[in-house]
C-alpha cells in the first residue's frame, strides 16, 4: 500500500467515462445520509448569499431597512428595481454593461485565440527558442498580475492608452494558465500521425490547424474561453486604475461607485440599485457556466490530470 | 510525443524543407509573445526602471540606485501590511483548501444523493465577480438589512461584529473562502476521477477501509494538485485588493489606505504620486511571491518523487 505514490498512480492512469463509475459495487455503493448532510452545509453555505441577494432584489429601499433579511418585504418590486437600475442617470448601467460585453468578446475572445494558437504551436512543432518560450510562460504564471497593474498603468499613461478601452483589452489578451492548459491538452487530443498524413497530403500547417487541429481541441477551448470570460467579466482592478471616465467603465467598477456614493458628505444610497445590479451582473455568467458545464468539466479534468 | 514527431520530421524531409518547418512554430507561438512582451514584460522592465529613480523637488527625475529599496525595507507600513496577508495566507489557505478537499472527496465517494447537484452549487460563487462578492457580503455583514442584524437580534447582543480590528481578516477570509472554495473543490475532483479503479480494487482486496482508502490512496493521488491549487492561493493572498479595499467604505478605522501591500502600492500611486516607490513595493511583492511559489512547488515535487 505505502508504495502507491502519486505519481505512480498517474502513470497508469485510465480515466473513466460516465458520470459516477459503477465501481465500488460490494458495501460503498449504499448512499449515505450523513454525508449528504454535511454536504448540504456547504451547499447553504455557498448558496445563502445568493439567495439574500435574489431575496434583496424584490425589495425596494425602505422595505430593505424594514424587512428581515432573509424573507421577502411588503411589495414585490424586483421589475420596478430592474427599471430603474437601467434607467438611472440616462441609462449608465446599459453602458457599463456593453462595455463589459465588449472587453470579454474583444479580450476573452482574443486570449483565447492567442492561447489556442501558441499553445498548440509548443504542443506540436519543435522550433529553436522553444524552452526559452515555455520557461519565460511558466515565469509569467508566478509573477502576481496585479504587481504589474501599477507598471502598466504608467507605461500606458506615456502612450496615452489610459482611460481608453485598449488599456483594458490589451493587457487581458495574455492567459498564461490558457496557453497552459491547451498546451496539455494538444499534446493528448490531437495525434502527431494525424498531422503527419495531412502534411504527406500536402496540407498547409495553417490550414491543418484551422480544418482538423482545431475541432479536435474544441472541449480544451471551451474551458480556456469560459475562464478567460469570468477573468474578464470580473476584472476590477485594471479597470479601475487605467479609467477615468464613468462611459468606459466595465460593471464591476461602476457597481462599485455607486455602493461607495451611499457614504461620505452628500451621501446617496440607492442600495436597491447595488442590489439589483449586482443581480443583473451574475446572471449572465452563471448561465455561460451552467450551459457550457459539460466542456468545461471535462476540459477542466485533462488539464489537472496532467500535472 | 513533440521530440518523436520533430526526430521523425529530421529524418524523413530534405533539409531545407526541414528547416522552414522548424520555425512554422514561431508563425503560431509568435502573435502571443508578441503580445506577451508587450503587456507583460515590458511593463515588468519599465517598474525595474522606475524603481531606480526618484522625483525629486529639486532636479525632477533623479537617478538613486537602490535607495527606494532600502526605503521599503525600512517602511514599517509595508511590514505590516505584508505581514497581514502572511497571516490571512497561513489561516485562510489551509482552511479554503481542506474544505474543498472534504467536499471532493463527498463527492468522489459515490455516496452521495444528488451529487451532481452538490457540484455545480457549491461551485456558483466562483462565477460571481469579487466586487460583487464583497459587496453582497458587505451588506450581510452590515446591522441594517443583512444577516448580522437579523441574527443579532435574534440573539438579543451584539454577538457578530465583522468590522472590529480583530474580526476583520476573518470577515475577508469569510469573503476569500466563499468564492474559491468550490473551485478548489472542482480540481481536487477531476484529480480524484483521474484514479484508476484497479487501484480501489486492489486496496479493496487488501482489506483497505474507507478512511485508509484516503489517505493511503486519494490524497497522495491529488498531492500535485493540492500543489497547484496552494501555489495559486498564495498568489491570490499577496495580492489580496479587491475585497479590503470595497470593505473599506465600511469599515474605515479598520482598514487602513496600506492594510494589504497591493493596497498600499495603489494608494501610493493614486493618491500620493509616489509613482517610483510604488513601483518597487510592487517589484518586491512580485519578487517574495515568485520565491514563495517557488519553494512551494520545490518541496510539493520533492515530496512526490519521494
Amino acid at each position: 500500500m505505502a508504495a502507491i505514490t502519486g505519481s505512480n498512480i498517474q502513470a497508469q492512469r485510465t480515466p473513466r467515462r460516465g458520470l459516477l463509475p459503477a465501481r465500488r459495487r460490494t458495501s460503498r455503493q449504499r448512499k449515505s445520509i450523513v454525508l449528504t448532510l454535511i454536504m448540504a452545509l456547504f451547499v447553504i453555505y455557498s448558496v445563502v448569499p445568493l439567495v439574500w441577494l435574489i431575496i434583496s432584489a424584490t425589495k425596494d429601499q425602505p422595505s430593505l431597512f424594514s424587512s428581515s433579511g432573509l424573507w421577502f418585504g411588503d411589495g414585490f418590486s424586483l421589475f420596478q428595481n430592474i427599471a430603474d437600475t437601467l434607467t438611472y442617470r440616462n441609462g449608465i448601467f446599459v453602458q457599463w454593461f456593453g462595455n463589459t460585453l465588449m472587453y470579454v468578446v474583444v479580450g476573452a475572445g482574443g486570449a483565447t485565440f492567442l492561447a489556442t494558437v501558441a499553445g498548440y504551436g509548443l504542443a506540436k512543432f519543435n522550433f529553436p527558442g522553444k524552452r526559452a518560450v515555455f520557461a519565460v510562460i511558466l515565469g509569467a504564471v508566478a509573477v502576481p498580475g496585479t504587481a504589474l497593474a501599477v507598471p502598466t498603468f504608467l507605461m500606458f499613461s506615456q502612450l496615452g492608452l489610459t482611460n481608453t478601452p485598449w488599456a483594458i483589452i490589451l493587457p487581458s489578451l495574455i492567459s498564461p494558465l490558457g496557453i497552459y492548459l491547451i498546451w496539455v491538452y494538444a499534446a493528448e487530443a490531437v495525434p502527431t500521425e494525424l498531422l503527419e498524413a495531412a502534411r504527406v497530403d500536402g496540407s498547409g500547417e495553417f490550414r491543418t490547424f484551422f480544418t482538423i487541429s482545431l475541432r479536435l481541441l474544441a472541449p480544451g477551448i471551451v474551458t480556456v474561453l469560459l475562464f478567460a470570460i469570468v477573468a474578464t467579466w470580473n476584472n476590477y482592478f485594471l479597470p479601475l486604475i487605467m479609467l477615468s471616465e464613468p462611459t468606459w467603465y466595465p460593471l464591476t467598477v461602476g457597481l462599485s461607485q455607486w455602493s461607495a456614493q451611499a457614504s461620505g458628505v452628500g451621501a446617496q444610497p440607492i442600495y436597491n440599485l447595488v442590489i439589483t445590479g449586482s443581480l443583473l451582473t451574475i446572471i449572465p455568467i452563471v448561465i455561460a457556466f451552467l450551459v457550457l458545464q459539460r466542456y468545461w468539466q471535462s476540459g477542466l479534468s485533462a488539464g489537472s490530470v496532467k500535472q | 510525443m513533440t521530440m518523436t514527431s520533430a526526430l521523425r520530421g529530421a529524418r524523413s524531409g530534405i533539409p531545407r524543407k526541414r528547416a522552414r518547418r522548424q520555425w512554422t512554430g514561431w508563425a503560431f507561438v509568435g502573435p502571443f509573445m508578441i503580445v506577451f512582451v508587450a503587456v507583460l514584460v515590458a511593463p515588468l522592465l519599465y517598474a525595474i526602471y522606475l524603481s531606480f529613480f526618484q522625483n525629486q523637488l529639486v532636479g525632477g527625475n533623479a537617478f538613486v540606485g537602490l535607495k527606494n529599496y532600502a526605503q521599503v525595507f525600512q517602511d514599517p507600513k509595508f511590514w505590516d501590511s505584508l505581514g497581514r496577508v502572511a497571516l490571512f495566507l497561513v489561516v485562510q489557505v489551509p482552511i479554503m483548501l481542506t474544505l474543498a478537499l472534504i467536499a471532493a472527496l463527498a463527492l468522489d465517494s459515490a455516496r452521495l444523493h444528488g451529487s451532481g447537484f452538490f457540484r455545480i452549487a457549491i461551485f456558483l460563487p466562483y462565477a460571481v465577480p469579487g466586487v460583487v462578492a464583497a459587496l453582497i457580503w458587505g451588506f450581510l455583514y452590515g446591522d441594517q438589512f443583512g444577516l448580522t442584524g437579523a441574527i443579532n437580534g435574534l440573539l438579543g447582543g451584539h454577538f457578530i461584529q465583522p468590522f472590529t480590528s480583530q474580526t476583520i481578516l476573518a470577515s475577508i477570509g469569510n469573503i476569500v473562502t466563499w468564492e474559491f472554495m468550490g473551485y478548489n473543490m472542482l480540481i481536487f475532483y477531476a484529480a480524484l476521477r483521474a484514479v484508476p479503479n484497479s487501484i480501489y480494487e486492489a486496496a479493496e482486496i487488501d482489506g483497505a477501509g474507507a478512511f485508509r482508502t484516503v489517505f493511503s490512496i486519494k490524497i497522495p493521488a491529488v498531492r500535485s494538485a493540492i500543489v497547484i491549487a496552494t501555489i495559486f492561493s498564495i498568489i491570490g493572498s499577496f495580492q489580496l485588493f479587491n475585497e479590503p479595499n470595497l470593505l473599506q467604505a465600511l469599515a474605515p478605522n479598520v482598514i487602513s489606505s496600506s492594510f494589504t501591500p497591493n493596497m498600499y502600492a495603489y494608494n501610493l500611486s493614486f493618491a500620493g504620486q509616489q509613482f517610483n516607490y510604488a513601483a518597487t513595493v510592487a517589484i518586491i511583492m512580485g519578487v517574495i511571491t515568485a520565491v514563495i511559489a517557488y519553494i512551494v512547488q520545490l518541496r510539493g515535487s520533492r515530496q512526490e518523487n519521494r
